[in-house]
């Protein structure tokens, strides 16, 4: 079908679509309505479930393309991308989309490369002109955004998660499954181990609603704790900035901004956190920002929505009763 | 074992880049030009394994106009063996994939084991160039390593990828491409030895044509660049904590609608 927009399925690695992969195909299925087309879920895995493929007619998949094999996992590029662009020139699809993830934003550069044709890597909003589309995306750190377009079809993305929309849940949609018969190759890396990460028990940084971030004002690792707490009651993620990170207080994995990670949640809190450009590329698209910083020129009160001047000490424990509170009633 | 690093000149991260009077770029008038740091971090680490096996070469490369050479200069006051600037019109205004296919030719040409990136460049944060090599040389690769070592018998390289919640080590068959997280491992500085000798070291142009390349066009193409639209003005809450505190979990709750 010649309007139909993919979008790569992000599994737990046990057979349920990741919520990412519904914002992904809530965009992709406004997008292809303009065009007379249709959203199309693809999921290459080892082993999917009834309730994932349920799952992705309700986000609105119009059809699933189920690739199930023992090659498929762990996610490995070699494998999947010749897999993948085999089924997409069998089918002549308008465009591929993915979910900045560990694997997706890998497989959409490397399958772009194998088609030839254009991505655009960490999508924030698509616009369709003309019957092309045009992708709009951060650069220079969030300094600036850059519209750009292709100059032929399939269209190649990756979206930034936390970022689009989830279409309404068409309950009780039943998925149209296909299951193609591609070659998929053995590939040539083993998986030797995977060294899980102690499991905080908190929602995973890119995919959280909420985050807590602490700095250098932290003062210590130890006082992290304080913001777990916090994080607890709220359902946050905690996350660090680089002071924090390159003094050994918390793991590189949780660092924010140009040199960590790119967030995008409802509500970031920040703790002891100056707000320089470096750490503010990472977390300036976050739909509401607070700060407390004891500091009142400290430069992130200059994006924050919401500012307490103070010793976070003292207003981060506070912070937290006064949530229980709320979430109790 | 000979080690390729590709690296990138961009704006340093505290420039505050404007748009040009071409909008589909940036202003680069008065811009201070670093070596993308993550490419620091893939520097240090082709270093390290050569320092570690006693003998090899590590070779930086950059596609960029005139003053990345600067960059490369960079690379070889860190102890990088030699460089190649892939520098030509036919390269200006390039996308990923041009650059890429310029990237894989002149691999192909070297030949190397091991081309060691930085997960992405901090100017444009595309991050797709280490895997769209790596597919056009056909290729294993890993992303965003956290850890590697090469085996004993060097024909083979164990690297831990950095994956949602995990680290995920594979075994993978050389040749291959690697991209470096932050965290693999503190760069180097260059010494003052070391920046008198870059000056010595080779810096080896390199044309389309030496690649057997032709132009082949943008597949992506740049409409123009835009500033962020403002965010709306912040408030500050004021007064003691305790208050300010119920005050800004009310706004969050009631205004905000954030919790
Ligand atoms: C190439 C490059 C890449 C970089 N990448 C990143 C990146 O990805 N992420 C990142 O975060 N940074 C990055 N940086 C570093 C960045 O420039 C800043 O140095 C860093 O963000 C500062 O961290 P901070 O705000 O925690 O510390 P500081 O700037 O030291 O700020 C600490 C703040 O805490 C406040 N404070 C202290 N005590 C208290 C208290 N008791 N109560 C309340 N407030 C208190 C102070 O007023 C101050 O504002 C990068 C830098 C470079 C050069």
């Amino acid at each position: 079908m010649a309007s139909a927009f993919w979008c790569i399925v992000e599994d737990d690695r046990a057979g349920r679509p990741k919520k990412v992969t519904g914002e992904v195909l809530g965009e992709a299925a406004r997008l292809a309505r303009q065009l007379g087309g249709q959203a199309e879920a693809v999921w290459l895995t080892d082993k999917a479930t009834d309730e994932g493929l349920k799952q992705l007619a309700e986000w609105g998949a119009a059809r699933v393309w189920l690739l199930e094999n023992p090659a498929l996992a762990p996610y490995r590029g070699e494998v999947w991308t010749p897999a993948l662009a085999e089924l997409a020139t069998q089918h002549g699809v308008q465009a591929i989309f993915g979910a900045v993830t560990a694997r997706q934003r890998e497989l959409l550069a490397r399958l772009a490369a194998r088609i030839g044709v254009g991505l655009s890597a960490d999508s924030v909003a698509f616009s369709l002109q003309d019957g092309k589309l045009v992708a709009t995306r951060p650069v220079y750190a969030g300094k600036l955004l850059s519209k750009v377009t292709w100059s032929k079809p399939p269209w190649l993305a990756t979206l930034r998660p936390n970022v689009f929309r989830l279409e309404d849940p068409k309950t009780g949609a039943t998925p149209q499954v296909e299951r193609p018969a591609v070659a998929i190759p053995q590939g040539t890396m083993t998986l030797a181990e995977r060294k899980e990460e102690a499991s905080t028990g908190l929602p995973e940084l890119a995919e959280a609603d909420i985050v807590v971030s602490g700095g250098r004002g932290m003062k210590g690792p130890e006082n992290f704790a304080i913001l777990e707490e916090l994080a607890k009651v709220v359902g946050a993620a905690v996350g660090a900035s680089r002071a924090a990170v390159d003094a050994g207080w918390r793991p590189h994995r949780f660092q924010i901004g140009q040199t960590g990670r790119t967030i995008s949640p409802k509500l970031y809190l920040g703790f002891g956190i100056s707000g320089a450009i470096q750490h503010l590329a990472g977390m300036r698209t976050s739909k509401i920002i607070v700060a407390v910083n004891k500091d009142p020129e400290a430069p992130i009160f200059k994006v924050a929505d919401f500012g307490i001047v103070g010793d976070l000490f003292e207003v981060a424990p506070l912070l937290t009763q006064e949530f229980k509170r709320l979430l109790e009633k | 074992m000979k080690i390729l690093v590709p690296v990138k000149q961009v704006p340093d991260t505290a420039t505050q880049v404007k748009i040009g009077a071409d909008p589909k770029g940036i202003d680069t008038a008065g811009i201070t030009w670093i070596v993308s740091p993550y490419d620091e971090y893939a520097l240090e680490e082709a270093l390290r394994i050569k320092e570690k096996q006693g003998q090899g070469e590590v070779v930086a490369v950059t596609v960029g106009p005139e003053r990345a050479k600067e960059a490369l200069r960079s690379c070889l006051a860190m102890g990088a063996d030699r460089a190649l600037h892939l520098s030509d019109p036919a390269w200006e205004n390039a996308d990923s994939l041009t650059v890429a296919r310029a990237l894989a030719a002149v691999i192909k040409q070297e030949a190397p084991p091991l081309v060691l990136f930085g997960r992405q460049a901090i100017d444009d944060d595309m991050g797709a160039m280490p895997a769209q090599v790596a597919d056009l040389l056909g290729w294993p690769c890993a992303s965003w390593i956290m850890e590697e070592t090469i085996s004993e018998d060097g024909k083979s390289v164990r690297a831990g990828r950095q994956v949602e919640g995990a680290l995920e080590i594979f075994t993978i068959p050389l040749p291959c491409v690697l991209s470096a997280q932050k965290g693999l491992n503190e760069p180097r500085y260059p010494t003052l030895k070391g920046i008198m000798g870059a000056k010595k070291k080779e810096i080896k142009d390199v044309k389309a044509a030496d690649l057997g390349l032709a132009a082949d066009g943008a597949q992506l193409l740049v409409v123009a660049l835009e500033a962020l639209p403002p965010r709306p003005p912040g408030r500050i809450i004021p007064g003691e904590p305790a208050e300010a505190v119920k005050e800004l979990v009310r706004s969050l709750r009631e205004d905000a609608k954030a919790i």
